[in-house]
């Protein structure tokens, strides 16, 4: 080719392209529906190292347990799913008594693969999860499910789980993610001596029997499910086919999802979610992410947050408002402002008494001999900086004016949790979240002087841990008055003494084309596709 | 032959500073996979246990010479971000990149070497004026803006553009991988809906990368046509009245080109550099976004990997100009 016929045929081809027009290819493709969001999974097996929030998504949808939450409809028309209800899955029946709990199997349901779903099944995956370590062993166990010994296949269609202790959270903690079902024949002719639980294979293969099975994996860029036709465990999804694309840019999510090439996108900035609320053009739904919120969080080993009047303060310094409207758009619940830290009902996450006064604040701090004020440090996850980043800049700007001048501390998504386990941080902008919905769920992890990684003010107080002790006794024997009474104190403790300052429940945004419905809220923050259909519109 | 076995073995070290300096610096950046990975309820117990899971707790010396034998054997690691081994996102991924950039190369080449040579050709013109305009445009609005502008113009506001959804529209499906190039492959499978389709998703990242790279290109070209136009036997071409044609592109041209190449390799390293933001704007699975993805997660393998990639990549690029100068002018030569 010489330079002439070369230059000609680019210019060819560069002007042969450009107008393009759009492809018109996805007219009737009701059965197909196709879902966008920031990541994608790295791991289609809950119980593998570090499988990410997306990988949590894949589970849900491709393994069953053997029992899972019921449905609800919320006041504002939503549908959540409903912590109160245990319905079955796998199981078609169960019967609980002091010792134990006996579960009695579907006869008729089979894993992707054709065989039949036993209680060996069943009994092999749970040794798994409180076998493997890390998170799923750790989520077991808030369920007081940590030995094998605690497992038994009675015969084909019966399982039995013993009780190590009465816990009311044991039955509730078999409908999360982590118990999944496993097909262990499957598993274990693709395991290795080194990996006896062969988690390479799972990793990249579903071994289950849920609903949807992974068609096509392309890792960072796309999943492809197929519906599983012989699915028994409920009643058959309306989608044939989901598409799940990552999208990294969250300015073309919005343009996908406006201009109709999407049908669902998934965990919106509360920004997009407010503007497209208003423009009405996509359906938007969103739920207060439950048993979570964002807090500051003040670590008492670091003077002079270990006086409970500063932290006071600080509570009195919050710029409430200005953080919700101009963080959130008013898209979040907010935390403050109740008559009284004491509660008069059972609601969780519940309002601190706490308000923007930034007299009360200055008086406090006087109080506690720091009227000329003192310096500190705000540190947030820049992983979540599109929220934490403008609370810390509206936080430092309010208590500068009560003469606390702090410096801002971005700490990168990967080394936030370090930092957290370190607990060397002196002031923090969070947010945490219980899979399990109960208050002393969240307390446990979160206040309690066990100091998990989530207390992360290093806050011990033996008054707290004793009421949320006896609220997780009285919850298990079902000591209905003892465990209102001390849920109750143990909020009003905590929020007199401050070491957390709750600032709202934030929301979990979706948007979905008109056409797409079914649409519930999960305890674990990912998309259930079961429930979704795609209709004419 | 000779000369090129001696430019490949002055590579070697080259690539032992890479490892090492890829392998030091991952360590050094503060960050904690280990508990980046242990999920969201986990405790100091099962953070150690992934440590322990991920080599980490053992002292650097160790992990490197690990690293090294890894190295030895093909085998680069596993990324956590997507759980595959390191070495088959790469594979998969280069190709996506490389089609892309190539893709960018072609767009601007064919842009900015023709308005470069009428820009020196009628020096001071309005069409030079317009060359400079473009290229400081060009250069100066950052890709991933002019991604986004791309985006919100052609395909959200006009609806010209495919949506961006990555290599091929959703409802398609891809053609036998033969090359890793989608335009290339669907060729071969003969399959012109997918050619087409995949042209499309490749136009606005392309333009977006194109646009960025066209000042140096077209500058490189004026600059050198100028100077080849103003010598001496340009003067004597045109004196023998041959064709201003002629003399532009057969003459002048084919002595300005030097630079141009030079100017090209350069452009497609920093265009593969420049790739990151693009693909991220356009969910463009190549292997910038699958590095920076990597780095955010502090997930070392990747990052690694991806750097020892790069620095392959670089050494064979500067290989092959220096054998390109040979073909174009035979007065340059690489023993000289």
């Amino acid at each position: 080719m010489d330079r002439r016929t070369f230059l000609a045929s680019t210019a060819a081809l560069a002007a042969s392209g450009l107008p393009w027009s759009r492809l018109h290819a996805q007219g009737a493709r009701q059965d197909t529906l196709l879902l966008i969001s920031e990541n994608g999974p790295n791991n289609l097996d809950i119980h593998g190292v570090g499988t990410n929030r997306p990988g949590y998504e894949a589970a849900w949808n491709c393994y069953d347990r053997l029992v899972t939450y019921g449905i609800k409809t919320l006041p504002d028309g939503s549908r959540s799913y409903d912590k109160t209800v245990i319905v079955p899955e796998l199981a078609e029946s169960w019967t609980v008594d002091p010792e134990g709990v006996t579960f009695r199997l579907r006869k008729d349901a089979r894993f992707h693969d054709g065989t039949p779903v036993t209680a060996a099944d069943v009994k092999w995956s749970f040794d798994r999860a409180v076998t493997v370590g890390g998170f799923p062993t750790t989520q077991m166990a808030a369920g007081s499910l940590t030995k094998p010994e605690q497992f038994t296949a009675i015969d084909d269609h019966t399982f039995r789980v013993a009780f190590l202790r009465p816990d009311a959270l044991t039955l509730p903690d078999l409908a999360v993610i982590v118990p999944a079902v496993f097909n262990s024949g499957l598993v274990k002719k693709n395991a290795t001596e080194k990996d006896p639980w062969g988690l390479e294979y799972t990793k990249n293969n579903v071994a289950g029997g849920g609903a949807f099975k992974v068609a096509k994996w392309t890792p960072g860029t796309e999943v492809v499910y197929a519906r599983y036709d012989d699915w028994k465990s409920g009643p058959l999804p309306g989608l044939k086919r989901v598409i799940w694309r990552t999208i990294p840019s969250a300015g073309n999510r919005r343009a996908l999802i406006e201009r109709g090439d999407a049908d669902v996108s998934f965990d919106l900035p509360a920004k997009d979610f407010a503007e497209m609320k208003r423009a009405g053009k996509v359906a938007v739904a969103s739920t207060p992410v439950s048993n979570g919120m964002w807090s500051i969080e003040l670590n008492v080993t670091k003077p002079p947050f270990d006086d409970a009047r500063v932290r006071r303060a600080i509570a009195y310094a919050v710029p409430y408002r200005k953080i919700m409207d101009a963080v959130l758009f008013g898209e979040a619940k907010p935390l403050f402002g109740a008559a009284s830290n004491t509660s008069d009902d059972m609601t969780w996450p519940r309002a601190t008494a706490y308000t923007t006064d930034l007299d009360k604040a200055r008086a406090l701090l006087a109080e506690a001999g720091l009227a000329d004020g003192f310096e500190t440090r705000i540190s947030f996850d820049l992983g979540q900086g599109i929220v934490g980043e403008p609370i810390a800049v509206l936080l430092q700007e309010s208590l500068a004016q009560i003469g606390i001048r702090a410096a801002l501390d971005k700490v990168p998504g990967a080394n936030w949790r370090g930092e957290m386990a370190k607990k060397s941080m002196p002031f923090l902008i969070n947010f945490f979240s219980g899979w399990l919905d109960y208050p002393e769920y969240f307390f446990f992890w979160a206040y309690h002087g066990q100091n998990a990684v989530f207390n992360t003010m290093s806050y011990k107080n033996p008054t707290l841990d004793a009421e949320i002790d006896a609220a997780r006794v009285a919850a298990a024997s079902g000591d209905k008055t003892a465990y209102e009474g001390a849920v109750k104190r143990m909020i009003a403790l905590a929020y007199d003494e401050a070491p957390r300052i709750p600032l709202f429940q934030p929301y979990l945004n979706v948007a979905l084309q008109k056409s797409v419905g079914g649409y519930s809220y999960w305890f674990h923050r990912q998309l259930d596709y079961r429930s979704l259909v795609k209709t004419a519109v | 032959m000779r000369t090129l076995a001696r430019r490949l073995v002055t590579i070697v070290p080259t690539l032992f500073g890479v490892v090492i300096v890829t392998f030091l610096l991952t360590r050094v950046l503060p960050g904690d996979p280990a508990a980046y990975f242990a999920g969201p309820t986990a405790d100091q117990a099962s953070i150690e246990q992934i440590r322990t899971a991920l080599g980490l707790d053992r002292p650097l010396p160790v992990q490197f010479a690990a690293y090294v034998r890894d190295l030895a054997t093909g085998n680069l690691g596993n990324a956590l971000s997507t759980g595959q081994p390191v070495l088959s996102e790469l594979a998969t991924r280069l190709p996506a990149s490389a089609e892309l950039t190539l893709g960018a190369l072609i767009l601007s080449m064919a842009v900015a070497i023709p308005l470069g040579i009428l820009a020196a050709v009628r020096e001071g013109s309005l069409i030079d004026h317009a060359c400079r305009v473009v290229t400081t445009a060009g250069v100066s609005l950052p890709v991933f803006f002019t991604g986004l502008l791309f985006v919100y113009l052609f395909y959200y506001l006009l609806g010209w553009a495919p949506a961006p959804v990555g290599r091929l529209d959703v409802y398609l499906s891809e053609p036998p991988r033969i090359t890793g190039f989608l335009t290339l492959d669907s060729l071969l499978a003969g399959d012109l809906e997918v050619v087409r389709a995949a042209l499309a998703q490749l136009a606005l990242p392309a333009a977006t990368l194109a646009l960025f790279s066209l000042a140096p290109i077209a500058r490189m070209t004026r600059a050198s046509m100028l100077s080849v136009l103003s010598s001496e036997f340009v003067r004597t071409a045109r004196a023998a009245g041959l064709k201003p044609r002629t003399v532009v592109l057969t003459y002048a041209f084919r002595n300005a080109m030097l630079p141009v190449v030079t100017t090209l390799g350069m452009v497609f390293s920093f265009l593969l550099g420049a790739n990151v933001l693009v693909e991220k704007v356009f969910a463009w699975p190549g292997i910038g976004s699958f590095a920076v993805e990597a780095l955010i997660q502090s997930d070392y393998a990747p990052v690694q990997g991806f750097v020892l990639a790069m620095a392959l990549l670089y050494v064979a690029l500067n290989l092959a100009i220096d054998l390109i100068y040979g073909l174009i002018d035979p007065r340059v030569r690489l023993d000289a």
